[in-house]
């Protein structure tokens, strides 16, 4: 009997009893559709994640200090080392943040203050729509201007603000030297969430002395390396001890990101291949019965020749054909249903090529595998006792 | 009679040499076959009678090939048959037996055409030749218009004629018929025999499996069984005579 014999035979055997061929399949489409699905949004979310990350810039080093009472690393000491090692550093800024109660005349809210310095604005392309950005008079003058997001116009200001108006930044007033251009849609803790000082008013309002935290760009991503190497070294020399700092990088977060979202995956997998399983031991289950219940017709067809391979042939085959129609039910639905959630959440989700083409080899090997007990079954029976049943 | 008598120089097509057949059932030992030696030659068309229980289903299903022996020997058509494995037996089935069954046994789901393909389909041939000798066997038994119908579709007599197109699609040297008029009435029965006894003179070997001695009359040659063993076996007018 031919490959195609028996695809035929499987195929008028599937439809002979639409249903059950159906609920068969059942489990099949779940199981597939979960798997398409979770790879397919988990791959759009991991996506979205990593290159909202690379957009922060994969050249960036983040330094974080902690100052002793006798060892302190210094703001000039770090701009002169970023001078000296002018071919590996572009740029580098204080970063001091904290959380205060923002206030003008209606309006009160808590938000977070970033004291920068003032190359910050190019080392994350920030746009402006007016006014100008922190300069390097306002942070030796300890200057109260701020230069605010979006967000802050809407919620502070009720969407009106311009150049020259003003605000209390935990009791102190500060004015708004410039206005950024929204960028993400002005939504809360996005991009456009942003109220920026020069560093030297920060260290002020936060009553302390000394800088913990500074931004680096190198002038290249090659270069980050070697200029983590520099940082190391300069951060050791004066602070004497490993535990003071912490030198993180874009790339490293970005390296931390990708095995966690690996280790995420592993067990997505896992859990794909137990709802995998169950639909393969439901299609055994009713092969099982199909044997039983077409035992006369096994013995019609050995009585007049069918071998034993025939037999098995027949019932691997249809096996196999519920299994993968289900899957490719499964792989279609699932890449329906991906496109929509992913569409909705704005990211730009595909189960990708791998993945489906995995899930229908699976499934299509569930089928065999599981089909080939019963159609064993089916091969051995005896044609006389066969024949006999009804 | 003395056609039977010419034949007997050649090689039996059927020859069955001392077949034991026995089961074991719990403690007892049931002797289905207990000793039986028969020759069938080509062109005979033989009844082999016996009441239920006698033995006659465990030396068709060994004639059949659906069956070995537990002991003894059966050469079909030059070929030991009593010794071969499962798919062996299938092939046997397949190119020199033709099965006429009681209960017809044909596919429900498949239309008739495809049963009649049935066999031809394990032998291996193409579509196409399958397609021609399957409608001229359907023709032969004058259904061949029905072809597209489902069995279902079919009275009783008709499908029993798709069972016989079946069984001669693969131009095999035995015809075995068991009990071919068991489910029918007497009109289709009549039929039925008249068919056999046409395929018969046609030169076909025929062995015909019945527990009525109405129908084993029909035949030239009866051969009757009783527990297992063989207590007629002679030409159609001796046993009308020995049962009166």
């Amino acid at each position: 009997m031919s490959i195609f014999q028996a695809f035929k035979l499987a195929g008028e055997s599937i439809l002979g009893s639409k249903m059950r061929s159906f609920l068969t399949m059942l489990g099949m489409i779940i199981g597939v559709f979960s798997v398409i699905t979770l790879v397919g949004l988990m791959n759009g979310v991991t996506n979205y994640v990593i290159s909202t990350f690379s957009e922060l810039g994969t050249n960036t080093i983040t330094v974080s200090v902690t100052n002793t009472d006798t060892r302190v690393v210094d703001v000039d000491d770090v701009y002169d080392f970023v001078e000296e090692n002018s071919a590996v550093f572009d740029a580098v800024s204080p970063k001091v943040t904290s959380q205060y109660t923002i206030k003008n005349s209606t309006t009160s809210e808590s938000k977070t203050v970033t004291g920068v310095g003032e190359d910050y604005m190019d080392m994350n392309s920030l746009i402006l729509a007016s006014g100008r950005f922190i300069q390097y008079a306002d942070i030796k003058n300890r200057y109260q201007g701020c230069v605010i997001g979006s967000y802050i116009v809407d919620k502070i200001f009720d969407g009106v603000a311009s150049v020259g108006d003003t605000m209390k930044i935990d009791g102190n007033v500060y004015t708004i030297v410039g206005i950024l251009e929204e960028q993400a849609d002005s939504e809360e803790n996005s991009a456009d969430d942003c109220i920026y000082i020069p560093y030297s008013a920060a260290t002020r309002l936060a009553k302390s002395t000394s800088i913990s935290s500074y931004t680096f760009t190198a002038m290249d991503s090659d270069y980050v390396d070697i200029g983590k190497k520099l940082l190391d070294s300069f951060l050791y020399s004066i602070l004497k001890d490993e535990d003071l700092y912490n030198i993180s990088t874009m790339a490293e977060l970005l390296e931390q990101m990708n095995e966690m979202t690996d280790m995420l995956g592993l067990i997505l997998y896992g859990i794909a291949g137990i709802s995998l399983l169950v639909a393969g031991i439901g299609i055994m289950n009713i092969m099982l019965v199909s044997v039983v219940e077409r035992t006369k017709e096994i013995g019609i067809r050995k009585s007049l020749g069918a071998k034993t391979w025939d037999i098995m042939w027949q019932f691997v085959i249809e096996a196999a054909a519920i299994s993968s129609f289900g899957g490719i039910l499964g792989i279609i639905l699932g890449w329906v249903v991906t496109t929509t959630v992913g569409n909705a959440l704005g990211v730009n989700a595909a189960p990708g090529t791998g993945a489906t083409l995995l899930a229908f080899g699976i499934s299509a090997a569930i089928g065999i595998g599981f089909g080939y007990m019963p159609a064993k079954k089916a091969a051995k029976l005896n044609p006389i006792d066969a024949l006999r049943s009804e | 009679m003395n056609e039977v008598n010419l034949e007997e120089e050649k090689e039996p097509l059927i020859n069955l040499i001392n077949i034991y057949k026995i089961y074991q059932m719990g403690n007892t030992e049931v002797r289905a076959s207990n000793g039986i030696n028969l020759k069938i030659h080509k062109g005979e068309f033989v009844a082999i009678v016996g009441k239920s229980g006698s033995g006659k289903s465990t030396i068709m299903n060994i004639i059949g090939a659906l069956d070995v022996p537990t002991q003894g020997q059966y050469i079909l058509d030059g070929q030991d048959v009593s010794t071969m494995r499962d798919d062996e037996l299938a092939e046997v089935r397949n190119k020199t037996i033709g099965f006429i069954f009681q209960q017809y046994n044909l596919l429900a789901k498949q239309n008739i055409l495809d049963n009649v393909e049935l066999p031809l389909l394990y032998a291996g041939l193409r579509k196409s030749e399958r397609r021609e000798r399957a409608i001229a066997s359907l023709e032969r038994v004058g259904i061949a218009d029905k072809w597209k119908n489902k069995p279902n579709q079919l009275s009783g007599g008709q499908q029993q004629r798709v069972s016989v197109a079946r069984a001669l699609v693969g131009n095999p040297s035995l015809i075995l018929a068991d009990e071919p008029t068991g489910a029918l009435d007497s009109k289709t029965s009549r039929e039925v025999l008249d068919f056999l006894n046409v395929l018969n003179l046609e030169g076909n070997t025929i062995v015909l499996i019945t527990h009525d001695n109405s129908i084993a009359e029909e035949a030239n040659r009866v051969v009757r069984i009783q527990d297992g063993v063989i207590v007629f076996d002679g030409p159609v007018e001796d046993y009308k005579r020995s049962r009166t």
